[in-house]
């Protein structure tokens, strides 16, 4: 393990893993609807999405502790075949997607019912392992061109899911037609960037690219692709200002589509984006760092306070919800921004933390949602009360994402707060922790209206059938393990932060940060006045 | 490769540095396109219109991609039947062509997928033009304000 293989013919299935990976869902997928036969197609999904849950384990397993598998596919060596690359950022992030997958398809059987109606169901699961897939995709592969390809089948296989949630609410239509406008625009941006990066460096495997931007330094291409590149994965990160699809889209989906796209697809373009500035783009880069301290930052802040302020006002708990998922996205930037190993720590870990709360808050309200039909705060009044053990999980899922001690949301939170203090930026700590504050408001009014006002009628009797409340309780449960024992979440975030930051993604996986030029950017814009602790690659150990 | 960009041209004689305007058509083509396909997904109210900007937008970057491909008196990148590749040949390169083929598809996927919504977006409003769709999406959303309580925000 943990060496580059130079995969040429490899012979045991154990080597193939990391296309497997990505093959079992995309070969289901037609296969769902070939059969066409509706009892198949959930069990179908599902044991495709066991599959490739174990393979992620395997893969994590292996790299865990650092190097990387790097697999050729069809035998065509690296820096001219494609390559999926693991190691242990994206080992992590493949867990996270095929984890909540498994266990958001149980979920999903009884609410995809409820919400689309069985008819559709054959199409609705071939269409959502195609998202999968397009996720898993985006996350292991080492090419360029493969992100964005990836990238697009994820995306449009999004804006059909989200559409599903038409028969419910027509607005799901049009929010899933804003949705395809700005992902195309974002996407786009994304290989316009990368069609620079090729232009200049001549490869588009993502290791090559970062040897020869290495090499030959900055040019005015590469740092007009990083900014195609920030602004085309900010579109699909949902940025601050580029975040206007995520409400209508997460707010009118069927809940189980929610729950998969805030837990998963926000975070799949956050690993791009923390790929190409760390891996592809070296972060002494003076441009980079620019962008970092006086972009990312602010943005994040305003994503921090702006969109917290925001949920706080919302009446529906779902789209609630949604304003929060762009508040939290805004912690994974700052984590970013930050620099040093603590914060990218932060990040990482946070993707992995928010991503199981989000899920589980978003099950929460598909439950409410099945059993009243709406999950506007005044038809769910008192359903803490009658639905006991939902309630439950919304009140872990909460506290998570307030980020109270002892549920994983802490964690993060708590990392970013030392990677601010050790860059000496203790006002972010502050603002961090009063953006906090807002979440407290915006979680308590949910727990407000959903325990202490009294309840409608009494037609709401028990939870949701055990499909439902297992993978609820399973997440919640994770949530609050997550946030004691942090072995696989820190420990995996740890280590791929380190690497991150050593840049350590060249083709030859040896020689580390050697010669990689500290200051090389020569031809730099008119180097800005440089922040206290600038960008020093010295990866300042945390804790 | 072509364009290694700023390193080619010399210092301007003139305000214009005419080598460099021309030697760069294929840039300029590509920025005027895209500016122009993205300036219709913005400014057009009708939903088709804004994905024939789209549609616009992306084909200038086949546009950028396919020119970068060019080696200048480069022939088809094909060799000989008997593949005995005459050295002094040059191909241009094929791999951005190739590239691009799958963006086609991508792009050809997401025109169908966007006419689709389309198709239903007028079945249920009636109406493809972006301002009476949100006249439309602001009286639901009015409605439910009056139903659900009065702090609910609308588009933010």
């Amino acid at each position: 393990m943990a060496t580059a293989e130079v995969a040429v013919a490899s012979k045991t299935l154990a080597d193939h893993l990391p296309v497997l990976q990505v093959v079992v869902p995309l070969v289901t997928s037609p296969l769902i609807v070939v059969i066409g036969v509706r009892s198949l197609a959930w069990p179908l999904a599902f044991i495709a999405s066991v599959i490739a849950f174990i393979i992620s384990c395997l893969l994590l397993y292996q790299v865990i502790d650092g190097g990387f598998i790097s697999y050729a596919i069809g035998g065509w060596a690296p820096p001219l075949g494609i390559e999926y690359r693991v190691d242990a950022t994206n080992a992590l992030l493949l867990f996270l997607i095929s984890g909540i997958s498994v266990i958001g398809l149980p979920y999903a059987l009884t609410s995809i019912r409820f919400e689309i109606g069985a008819k559709n169901e054959t199409l609705f699961y071939a269409c959502y392992l195609l998202c999968f897939t397009g996720l898993l995709g985006v996350v292991i592969t080492g090419d360029a061109f493969n992100i964005f390809v990836f990238l697009e089948i994820s995306s449009l296989s999004t804006y059909v899911l989200v559409a599903q949630g038409a028969i419910r609410d027509k607005r799901a239509l049009t929010a899933a037609y804003d949705y395809l406008i700005m992902g195309t625009i974002g996407a786009t941006f994304f290989v316009i960037g990368i069609g620079m990066l090729y232009m200049s460096t001549g490869t588009l495997n993502l290791a090559d690219i970062a040897d020869r931007i290495a090499d030959q330094g900055s040019n005015r291409t590469i740092r007009a692709a990083f900014a195609f590149i920030v602004v085309g994965m900010g579109l699909k990160v949902a940025l601050v200002p580029l975040h206007l699809w995520l409400p209508n889209a997460y707010t009118f989906a069927p809940s189980a589509v929610t729950v998969f796209l805030a837990a998963t697809s926000t975070k799949a373009a956050v690993y791009v984006l923390l790929r190409f500035m760390f891996s592809v783009y070296h972060p002494s880069f003076i441009f980079e760092v620019n962008t970092l301290y006086f972009i990312f930052i602010p943005f994040a802040l305003l994503a921090m306070f702006a969109a917290s302020f925001v949920a706080i006002f919302q009446s529906d708990f779902k789209r609630m919800l949604a304003y929060s998922s762009i508040a939290q996205i805004g912690y994974m930037l700052m984590g970013i921004a930050m620099l040093n190993v603590a914060g990218l720590t932060s990040t990482i870990v946070h993707m992995f933390n928010h991503g199981i709360t989000k899920a589980v808050l978003f099950m929460g309200v598909g439950a409410f949602v099945l059993k009243v039909g709406s999950s506007f705060y005044d038809s769910i009044h008192g359903l803490g009360r009658r639905m006991p053990i939902t309630g439950a999980c919304i009140v872990i899922g909460g506290l998570s994402l307030i980020g109270v001690p002892g549920t994983a949301g802490f964690i993060s939170k708590w990392m970013l707060m030392q990677a601010a203090f050790e860059n000496g930026f203790w006002w972010i700590a502050v603002l961090v922790v009063l953006s906090s504050l807002l979440a407290v408001a915006y979680v308590w009014r949910a727990l407000d209206v959903i325990y202490l006002k009294a309840p409608l009628d009494d037609s709401v009797t028990r939870d949701p059938p055990l499909t439902m409340l297992i993978p609820m309780i399973i997440l919640a449960v994770a949530c609050v393990w997550f946030g004691i024992d942090t072995t696989i979440s820190i420990g995996a975030a740890s280590t791929a932060a380190e690497s991150l930051l050593n840049g350590s993604f060249g083709m030859m996986p040896t020689e580390i940060p050697a010669e990689m030029p500290a200051e090389v950017p020569a031809p730099t814009i008119e180097s800005a006045p440089e922040p206290e602790t600038a960008p020093a690659p010295a990866p300042t150990e945390s804790q | 490769m072509a364009a290694t960009s700023e390193t080619a041209h010399a210092v301007p004689s003139s305000i214009f540095d005419w080598d460099f305007i021309f030697g760069h058509a294929n840039y300029w083509l590509f920025i005027v396109l895209m500016m122009t396909g993205l300036y219709i997904v913005v400014a057009r109210g009708n939903l088709v219109k804004k994905i024939v900007g789209l549609n616009i937008f992306q084909v200038a970057v086949f546009m950028l991609y396919i020119s970068i491909g060019k080696v200048t008196g480069g022939t088809a990148p094909i060799f000989p039947l008997d593949m005995q590749v005459d050295p002094d040949v040059a191909y241009s390169n094929p791999l951005p062509h190739v590239l691009i083929l799958t963006a086609i598809v991508v792009g050809v996927a997401t025109t169908s997928l966007g006419l689709a919504l389309i198709v239903r977006i007028r079945e249920e409003f009636d109406t493809i033009e972006e301002d009476e769709l949100l006249v439309i999406e602001r009286k639901m959303t009015a409605a439910d304000n009056r139903e659900h309580g009065p702090a609910m925000g609308g588009r933010a």
